[in-house]
């Protein structure tokens, strides 16, 4: 359900696009999905392929789905470390005084049209 | 052979509802409509304590409600039976969260121009709501006792979403093993700013509190 509701977003930006840039239709879509974002993979291709059979450009679209990965920053020891593996506590000095610098993000990268 | 051509976006999948959102805060702020967005997950009692805190503060301010749910329409006609305030139900049609432009659409259902706070109960979940701005001028997260005092660290975002986290049933602390004080730390390194406050909305402790948190709030974002 989580997937949908972003795919729907996509769909909907790139929809837009593709009718201001006067295009035949869209061919290929490139994300990029953080690891933390909370987005499955499997779910948001399935809700993807699924939703685009209902869009006007986008029936054919094949999308690439690139993996960010989750970075965090410690605010103590000024170092990052992998947030999927450690979550909010700091590897390197075991502060909890962390924030997430990428990784949360789904972000529409381009789009190829015809 | 067809020509294929690339368009660069390099944007976020949320960037277009982040827009609207600042548009309808904007639009609200311009009304004098406070918006709150109210999120915890199934049965943390959204609607009892929504239901407590409408009876402490309809004789100040002039209140909506916007129910938001996947399906039904009991929590509209609870609201509406047990505080007397003006309330609609939103279907998201099996989505699990509302995003802007479904608020402005339940906004423009309920007919504002007599409002002055509107309340938007979202769909009970802590993971989909958190992710999409909703237009809200203040968010609020529920967080019940039986819940669990570790829900903070499952489930990061909402808590450093909100500005104010409600403990509710706060009565049953002694069935549970629920450690408050682990749960306040565990919410405040994730958000040092957020207000707690522990309610229960059956016995209508802590109400008060967070009536004179929302009398606060309010007054603020006027002068602002």
């Amino acid at each position: 359900m989580h997937e949908l509701g972003i795919v729907v977003h996509v769909i909907n930006q790139i929809e837009k696009l593709a009718k201001e840039n006067k295009v035949n239709k869209v061919v290929e879509l490139t994300l990029e999905v953080g690891e933390v974002s909370g987005v499955v993979k499997e779910y948001f291709i399935d809700a993807f392929n699924w939703a685009i059979k209902k869009t006007e450009y986008m029936k054919e679209c094949k999308l690439v789905y690139i993996t960010i990965q989750g970075i965090s920053y410690c605010e103590d020891c000024k170092q990052t470390y992998p947030t999927t593996e450690y979550g909010k506590e700091c590897p390197h000095c075991h502060s909890g005084h962390t924030y997430l610098v990428t990784g949360s993000d789904v972000v529409i990268k381009n789009f190829k049209v015809e | 052979m067809s020509d294929i051509k690339t368009i660069t976006v390099n944007r976020s999948a949320y960037a277009d509802n982040d827009l609207e959102a600042d548009a309808l805060r904007e639009y609200l702020k311009e009304r004098g409509t406070f918006l709150v967005n109210l999120m915890s997950s199934p049965g943390a009692g959204k609607t009892t304590t929504l239901t407590a805190l409408i009876n402490s503060l309809k004789d100040i301010y002039r209140i909506g409600v916007m129910e938001a749910d996947i399906d039904s329409d009991v929590d509209a006609i609870s609201i509406a039976k047990n505080t007397g305030v003006k309330s609609i139900q939103i279907h998201t049609s099996g989505m699990c969260h509302l995003d802007a432009g479904m608020t402005k659409s339940g906004l423009d259902g309920i007919d504002i121009s007599d409002l002055n706070l509107v309340f938007l109960e979202n769909v009970g979940n802590l993971v989909c709501p958190a992710e999409f701005d909703t237009g809200a001028s203040l968010d609020i997260m529920i967080l019940s006792v039986p819940e669990g005092d570790d829900k903070p660290l499952k489930y990061p975002l909402i808590f450093q979403k909100c500005d104010l986290v409600i403990i509710n049933k706060i009565d049953t602390i002694g069935y549970f093993n629920f450690d408050f004080k682990k749960c306040e730390e565990t919410i405040k390194m994730r958000n040092k700013n957020a207000t707690i406050i522990p309610i229960s909305a059956k016995t209508g402790q802590g109400i008060d509190q967070v009536k004179q948190y929302f009398i606060k709030t309010i007054t603020n974002w006027k002068e602002k």
